[in-house]
């Protein structure tokens, strides 16, 4: 999931909120959580943002300080996309707690999402700071490298990486709160471990972890060197445990993703970017998402294709939407097949359709070689 | 996974092939690298030996330096922070954006080569990586001290600068004509540049190439007259002088200038066959630069003489040349026609032309006085030994008084000097 695609894909993404909602407050406080909390959770779970909303103001309005209630409504803000309100919240949480990792992380994701990645790079810095071992925060930090990294380069030489869908696992978690029943950071671990333990079914189920995280674990482990000099961390290397559930399906698909790995990762990263470029009517990321040698309509040639999408695409008013319902990804070398159904809407024309989509290798991207609708 | 330190070491190796890190690393790398480091430690020994003693640290030379050497220490963060310094300082600084995003990717990544993104273009990775080669190489081969440019025999009294030109090592020297101490060089600093996209050696309009020879500066043109291409601004040179000309040589509009907006530094070989320097390095030099005066002196590979050699070859060409002068006043027409090359040729003459015709004038002299003021006598870069001399000419004879501005081409013919060219400036 790119992080483009983040911004949109949000609500899937969030969906492991749940998960961590749970979490909080690790090491502080709040022994015994008001009853209203675990209702706050249940109604994000739910979708039911303004309700958990008003439950988590008048949770805070007797205890404006309680750490697990801000995090929350920082998350509920999340949610609802309001990100200016979540920073401000997280930031304040930060500044308050500045021994938790959390609000730093969810910071970073955030800054993230609007590109700012110095500003998600310095939080993650802080979360590593306070947590050395903090495994999420390695993974995110090392995915914002790539993505500053990917930014240097585009100025070293000029290139528009910017739009192509080239950000490959640019996938910044959505994980909100490390749970210490995920052994990972230490203090008052006992308190927590009941809620937690209640979290753990839902990744656990869903989250036959990709083997991406193996490369993933590998960034890890370079991460701390790095990070060893800017901020004063320990780093003793620490191998992350794979704990961090990395695509925790959500459920209302049914998760067709069950047997992911890496490759094929990287093949829905690439449909749903192409379905993002598409909404965003960004016809230089939808044509990018073709391979050069991309089968047209009745073998049409290129260009007129080209022209005839780009009219049909960029040329439309209005808002459109796709999308990717039910992937389905069938692996083969360097090749794949996606088989999905694709919803489109478009003032004055929704459809649904089922689409295959075969996928070729191009170094690190795949692109769309046949495309067929029935 | 490879290690950290082979990470390192790859960043460093494909960039700077020190010697410094062939010394510290060797044992540790395989045999293609230490081939290329071995390669390197070679040219050093070979060539460091008459470079000048100082070189500037005006330029991003030092940081570049510095940002290398913390990752050769595995410094990886101390590198970063001294690159984002350089990037604050120039913000188009291609080379150092291309270096951070290694410095990021080696955290989110093992990377294995310089340039490491993912789809770059190899072209322009090469650039940048030809660009660190040059400059890190022009900073850390230091050579000894009282080493000048062969180039600069003799400047003339008003002639403050010089310009001296490396195109193989993309290196523009700035001497100063020390008066006070009998006219020597002094060196006051050094600027990396770029050169014609194939190399020196300019021969026809549009190879892209940039001449090699002795020129001056012939103009100065402001930026508000100039395309953005030239940056802070333009110094015409004179190719194609007398010289490129006789031997056929074409092509026009070479410059020294600028750098356009969108970029701190061009790649060693990117001009049409200008030489570019930077736009700060531009306006460094622009203010010792004199139209009509300043000359710039291109090389394909810089010879440096210490300063007794440089005194030698300097007492013997104004020997040769005061004898000339003494040989035509003595109105003796063969002593005199001894200084010229039976190849010699100017204005449509041959020798033979040019010897008949110095006997009819001389034979109905009764005196001639001849008096080169304004002397400079500066060295033709390449294999062929050839001198490029200039000066006011104050010519009286009995029939005849005559002032110009004289300049000449000698050649070393079987150990002598000899006159090839000669005409007015």
């Amino acid at each position: 999931m790119t992080i483009t695609s983040l911004a949109q894909n949000r609500f899937q993404q969030l969906k492991t909120l749940r998960a961590l909602t749970i979490g909080l407050a690790i090491g502080f406080a709040a022994p015994v959580f008001a009853d209203n909390l675990p209702d706050v959770q249940r109604l994000i779970k739910q979708g039911q943002y303004p309700q958990a909303m008003d439950k988590v103001d008048a949770y805070l309005s007797s205890r404006p300080k309680d750490a697990q209630g801000r995090f929350l409504k920082g998350l509920i803000y999340t949610e609802m996309n309001k990100p200016t309100e979540a920073i401000a919240i997280f930031t304040r949480l930060s500044e308050d707690y500045p021994e938790l990792p959390e609000p730093y992380n969810n910071l970073a994701v955030l800054y993230a999402q609007q590109r700012q990645y110095d500003k998600a790079r310095t939080a993650l810095e802080m979360a590593i700071r306070t947590h050395p071992s903090y495994a999420i925060a390695y993974e995110n930090l090392g995915d914002v490298y790539a993505k500053l990294a990917s930014q240097a380069y585009d100025k070293a030489l000029q290139l528009d990486s910017a739009n192509a869908a080239t950000q490959n696992k640019l996938a910044l978690i959505r994980d909100l709160i490390t749970t210490s029943g995920k052994a990972n950071v230490k203090p008052a671990a006992t308190v927590v471990t009941a809620p937690a333990a209640i979290a753990v079914p839902a990744p656990v189920a869903a989250a036959p972890v990709k083997p991406a995280v193996a490369p993933t674990a590998s960034v890890v482990t370079t991460t701390p060197g790095a990070a060893a000099q800017p901020t004063p961390a320990p780093a003793p290397v620490p191998v992350p445990p794979k704990l961090v559930e990395a695509k925790p399906t959500p459920e209302p698909t049914p998760a067709p993703t069950a047997k992911v790995n890496a490759a094929s990762d990287d093949v829905l990263k690439a449909v749903n970017a192409w379905a993002n470029a598409w909404e965003r009517k960004d016809m230089k990321a939808y044509l990018g998402a073709y391979a050069a040698d991309f089968k047209t309509p009745k073998g049409m040639p290129r260009k007129e294709w080209e022209a005839e999408r780009t009219k049909r695409i960029a040329g439309k008013g209005g808002k459109i939407s796709v999308q990717v319902d039910g992937p389905e990804v069938t692996m083969n070398g360097d090749s794949a097949t996606v088989k999905f159904r694709q919803h489109y809407k478009a003032p004055g024309l929704s459809s649904s359709a089922s689409k295959t989509m075969l996928l070729v290798r191009s170094g690190n991207r795949w692109l769309i070689k046949e495309e067929t609708a029935r | 996974m490879p290690s950290r330190k082979s990470l390192v070491l790859g960043l460093v190796f494909c960039l700077a092939g020190a010697p410094l890190v062939y010394r510290v690393f060797a044992p540790a790398v395989d045999d293609k690298l230490a081939r290329s480091a071995a390669t390197t430690g070679d040219e050093r020994s070979s060539t460091a030996s008459g470079l000048p003693g100082t070189v500037s640290d005006s330029g991003p030379e030092t940081q570049l330096l510095g940002i290398f050497t913390a990752i050769e220490a595995n410094r990886l963060g101390d590198a970063l922070s001294l690159t984002e310094a350089l990037l604050r300082q120039h913000p188009n600084y291609r080379l150092a954006h291309l270096i951070k995003g290694d410095l990021l990717l080696a955290r989110a990544r093992p990377i294995d080569s310089f340039g490491a993104a993912s789809d770059a273009p190899a072209d322009k990775v090469a650039d940048l990586r030809a660009e660190a080669i040059v400059r890190l190489k022009a900073y850390r081969e230091r050579p000894e001290d009282n080493f000048v440019p062969r180039y600069l025999l003799q400047m003339q009294p008003d002639q403050r600068f010089a310009v001296v030109v490396d195109t193989q090592r993309s290196r523009l020297y700035l001497y100063e004509n020390d008066v006070a101490n009998g006219g020597r060089p002094r060196f006051v600093a050094d600027y990396y540049v770029t050169q014609g996209k194939l190399g020196s050696d300019k021969y026809v309009e549009g190879d892209k190439k940039t001449p090699i020879g002795v020129y001056h500066v012939t103009a100065n043109l402001p930026r508000q007259n100039l395309a953005d291409l030239y940056g802070s601004g333009a110094f015409p040179i004179n190719y194609p002088n007398e010289w490129d000309r006789q031997r056929g040589r074409g092509g026009s509009g070479i410059w020294l200038h600028g750098t356009p907006s969108d970029t701190f530094a061009r790649p060693p070989k990117a001009s049409d066959g200008c030489v570019v320097l930077t736009n700060q390095d531009l306006d460094a030099i622009a203010k010792n630069l004199q139209v009509g005066l300043t000359p710039v002196i291109i090389s394909p590979s810089v010879e440096w003489l210490s300063l007794d050699d440089w005194a030698k070859e300097r007492d013997e060409l104004n020997a040769s040349i005061d004898n000339w002068r003494q040989d035509w006043e003595s109105r003796d027409t063969d002593r005199y026609l001894k200084h010229y090359s039976p190849r010699f040729k100017a204005g449509g003459q041959d020798f033979a032309a040019f010897a008949a015709q110095k006997r009819q004038v001389n034979a109905g002299k009764e005196w001639i006085k001849v008096k080169t003021d304004n002397l400079s006598v500066f060295r033709n870069p390449g294999a062929e030994e050839v001198v490029v001399v200039t000066f006011d000419q104050n010519y009286s004879s009995s029939n005849l008084t005559n002032r110009m501005k004289k300049r000449q081409y000698w050649q070393r013919e079987n150990g002598k000097w000899k006159i090839i060219y000669e005409g007015s400036a």
